[in-house]
Order: C-alpha cells, then sequence, then structure tokens
C-alpha cells in the first residue's frame, strides 16, 4: 500500500505532518511492520528542542529497540501521551492514533531536505535497512 | 555480501503459505513470527501454539552398552530412567564448562534419544562419536525426522484427538511411539515455554500432514519469536546466551540434572562437586523491571554504582508486561528483594530480584 501523500518521509522511516507551522510526527506503516509488536516508546517532554535527523526517542518492539529521528528541527508542543499506556497504538494506527510529537518548526527550509510519500515508497522498494 | 546457505525444515513449505517472517538461526532458515509474537505467546498461555523445532538436534544411542557410555558422558544418571522417560540433563567437559543442555530419552532398554541443541548439534556428535565405545551405535537422525513443539493448556487434549491415541495419559517427562498414518511418532510430555504440552518427532514425509492436521484443529503456529518469550518467562536457559562452555550447572541452580548420588564418575564430576561443596562465585537470577524500559543481552548491572553483572538474557514479558531478564551474580547479591540497577543504554532502569521463574501455570 503506497503512504500517505500528505505527508513527508525520512529514510529512518519518520513521517511528518505540517499544519502551519507545527509537524505531527510518527513511524511508517513499514518501519511497525518490520519492528512487530511495540512494547514501549520513550517520548521526550514538551519544551524539549530536537534537531533534524538526530534522535529523539527510542522505540521498543519485543525482539529490537530503535531510535526516532526528528524529521525537523524545532521545540516539542506536545506528545502523544496516550502511547505511555497503550504503544500497541503505534502498529494498529502508525498514521493516526499512533502519532508520537508535534514539533514547532525552526525552520521551513529543511522541509527540502524530505522525501515525498513516491520517494518514500521507491526507497523502500529498493530494499531499504530498517 | 556473500550470503550462507541456510537449511531449511521439511516444513518450509507451511511456513512459506503462512506467511512467516523468517529468522537466520544456527545454520536454519526459521520462521521468527507469523501473526505476532505477542499474539502467539498469549495462544501458548491460554490455548495451544506449535512451533517447527526441527532444527534441534536429534541423536540415537543405541547399544547393550548404551546405558553405561551414556552415563559417563551425561551429568543426570540415565541409569534411574526407566523406558517411556526423559529427563533435563548436560554435558559437560571434565572441567564442569557445559558444552549443551540437552533432553536424553530412555526409549527402551538399551535406546536412547538425544535431543541437542541446533547450536551444538555438530560439536556434540563429534564429542560422542570420539567417546563412545565400538558397540555402541550413534545414530543421527535429525535430517531424517520432524520434531513439532505443541504447547500450551490444551495441547494435550488436541493432539489426543489428532493422532487417536491418549497421550494426556503421558506422565511429565514421559514418552512414547504411537503409530500414526502408518507410521511411527514419538511423543514426548515435554517443552520450553512453561507451559504443559509436548514435543513430536514423526518420518519427515509425514511431517507437513502433522502440521495441517494441527492447524486445522486451532493450534496457532508461533516462531522462535515467541519461543524466546515464553522460555523466558519460565526462567529456562538458552545455550549461547544464557549458558556457554565458561558457565557450569551450580551456577545456574540447576542441579537437578546432575546426578552425584549413584557416585558414578562422569565426565565433569569431579569439578561440579568441588563447585557444590563451596559456593559458586556467582548465581543466575531473576530479574524484573519497576520500571519503564527493555532490558536486553548485554546491558550492565549495577549495584552501588559499580557493574556487577550483564544481562544474558531478557526482554518484555507480555504475561507481566514489563521487561524481565536473568543475569550471574555475585551470591550475596542473587537474593530475592534485592533491589540494582539495569544499565538500558545509559538509563537506570530499577529491578528487583525475583523468585524463579517469572511464571507458572495456575493449574
Amino acid at each position: 500500500m503506497p503512504s500517505p501523500a500528505d505527508r513527508l518521509y525520512t529514510k529512518e522511516h519518520e513521517w511528518v505532518q505540517m499544519e502551519d507551522t507545527v509537524g505531527t510526527v510518527g513511524i511508517t506503516d513499514y518501519a511497525q511492520d518490520q519492528l512487530g509488536d511495540i512494547v514501549y516508546v520513550k517520548l521526550p517532554p514538551v519544551g524539549q528542542q530536537v534537531r533534524q535527523m538526530e534522535p529523539f526517542g527510542e522505540i521498543e518492539s519485543v525482539k529490537a529497540v530503535a531510535d526516532l529521528y526528528a524529521p525537523v528541527s524545532g521545540e516539542v508542543v506536545e506528545v502523544n501521551g496516550e502511547l505511555e499506556e497503550r504503544p500497541e497504538l503505534v502498529n494498529q494506527d502508525p498514521y493516526g492514533r499512533g502519532w508520537m510529537i508535534r514539533i514547532r518548526l525552526a525552520d521551513r527550509a529543511e522541509l527540502a531536505n524530505l522525501l515525498t510519500a513516491q520517494q518514500y515508497d521507491d526507497y523502500i522498494a529498493q530494499g531499504a535497512d530498517a | 555480501m556473500s550470503q550462507k546457505q541456510l537449511l531449511c525444515t521439511p516444513l518450509y513449505e507451511e511456513h512459506l503459505r503462512l506467511g512467516a517472517r523468517w529468522f537466520p538461526f544456527a545454520g536454519w532458515e526459521m520462521p521468527l513470527q507469523y501473526e505476532g509474537i505477542i499474539k502467539e505467546h498469549q495462544a501458548v498461555r491460554t490455548r495451544v501454539g506449535m512451533f517447527d523445532v526441527s532444527h534441534m538436534g536429534r541423536l540415537m544411542v543405541e547399544g547393550g552398552q548404551a546405558e553405561e557410555a551414556l552415563r559417563r558422558l551425561v551429568t543426570y544418571n540415565v541409569r534411574a530412567l526407566p523406558p517411556g522417560r526423559g529427563h533435563y540433563s548436560f554435558i559437560c567437559r571434565e572441567d564442569g564448562g557445559i558444552l549443551d543442555d540437552i533432553y536424553v530419552y530412555r526409549l527402551d532398554h538399551g535406546r536412547f534419544l538425544l535431543v541437542v541443541n541446533a547450536v551444538n548439534a555438530k560439536k556434540i556428535r563429534t564429542w560422542l562419536e570420539e567417546r563412545l565405545p565400538k558397540d555402541v551405535q550413534l545414530q543421527d537422525v535429525q535430517m531424517e525426522t520432524v520434531m513439532v513443539a505443541v504447547q500450551g493448556p490444551t495441547a494435550v487434549p488436541l493432539c489426543t484427538r489428532i493422532i487417536h491415541s491418549d497421550l494426556g495419559h503421558l506422565p511429565k517427562r514421559g514418552c512414547k511411539f504411537v503409530p500414526w498414518q502408518g507410521t511411527s511418532l514419538f511423543a514426548s510430555r515435554t517443552g520450553y515455554t512453561g507451559e504443559d504440552g509436548l514435543e513430536l518427532v514423526l518420518p519427515s514425509a509425514q511431517g507437513p500432514r502433522l502440521w495441517r492436521a494441527l492447524l486445522e484443529n486451532g493450534a496457532v503456529p508461533c516462531g522462535l519469536g515467541a519461543r524466546d518469550t515464553l522460555r523466558l518467562e519460565a526462567a529456562l536457559p538458552l545455550y549461547g546466551q544464557d549458558i556457554s562452555e565458561d558457565v557450569n550447572p551450580v551456577e545456574l541452580g540447576l542441579t537437578f540434572a546432575v546426578s552425584l548420588d549413584d557416585g558414578f564418575p562422569f565426565i565433569g564430576r569431579e569439578a561440579i562437586a568441588k563447585v557444590m561443596v563451596s559456593e559458586p562465585s556467582r548465581l543466575w537470577a531473576c530479574l524484573q523491571a519497576e520500571g519503564r524500559g527493555i532490558m536486553r543481552p548485554g546491558y550492565p548491572v549495577l549495584h552501588e554504582g559499580r557493574e556487577v553483572g550483564k544481562i544474558t538474557s531478557g526482554g518484555y514479558s507480555p504475561t507481566l508486561k514489563t521487561s524481565i531478564g536473568m543475569a550471574f551474580l555475585p551470591p550475596s547479591l542473587a537474593q530475592e528483594g534485592m533491589r540494582l540497577i539495569v544499565d538500558v543504554r545509559g538509563e537506570p532502569l530499577p529491578v528487583q530480584v525475583v523468585r524463579r521463574p517469572f511464571y507458572r501455570p495456575s493449574r
């Protein structure tokens, strides 16, 4: 299934959906499928500054742990607290209720560094490493 | 990148059809999961799951002197094993280091089946070949058979229905051959999940038929992922992670698999007896997380800021819904209720030493 076209992607399998200056961030369906059952998501507190393509948190599945990379730089303005009790939402609804953080974008120009849905789908079709 | 040729079990096509995700393990291409590790784990805890464990080594030891010869090579007293019974045991070096942890079954008076770890299968075959007397035959039956573990509270009734033989009469660790579809099937009441169940061995050609019969009757296919979380909750060690040649049975706390009372000088006896009367320098302990975060193999265990051990096996427990793990600790710290810290990639995770195992069936 193609990735949603209404957002941008990283090669580390995060997505960001922009609304004015705030971007909602999560991981892709491909990423959740590769990780398997997700049991813990470690997210930063509201107010923390994150930088593009630097880790902002960690995600643990039954079999593995992975860093979460910020698709854009800026300030964390909201965190999905529901994931604390229900990390499996990332598996069930990666593009919806499984969202992780909202970032107030520091520099709009950074969006040019991200992949479109089409580019991301081509990237995983070529055998991206999960 | 060069890829080594992986071996496939006779059930490979079945796994393919079920959409298995693969995992290379000890030279075998094995199913990691089908629907998902947690679903498969829960199926075994509440109903019944089945695992293709054909990668496990299977060796027949046969001959008039088999009992005597084996007694020298395994730590458990096989002479005390009546026909139709099995027991967990070790094969040790002279210094007590564990070459493998195995299951040994006595089929009849002079015939034994050894189930050994896939990672050690070749090593153990060679070790035995070099030490068994000429009149005892060693036959490697792995490649001509399949092995399926059917595990969970409804595993035995399910198998009884399919195989048309009352397997419910088998005692714990009991085993027998039963006729099935024109062939002979070996069934033992053993497993590696902490749950009741059976392990079945039969000729390769009949494997897919048995697998499908189990599937049609509700057994949930489970991969090595769930096998690992299940055995971890049951605090059963995994060779290569918890056990190596540098570990002895006393440190593991598994001396029920070592018989010293018959006085027989099996290989490793002297060294093991020595550790038993003194005190081992470390003990394998169960750790349960008291915070968020998942302990995984290799993570340091800290006491008062000092490293006192490393996690050997660790992960998420679907039953306890928290992280659990095992580590070798100094005996003074390997005490129930002791509070320690696991270093989870720089973050401290508070853990407590708890009673073994983490999970026990309620029945």
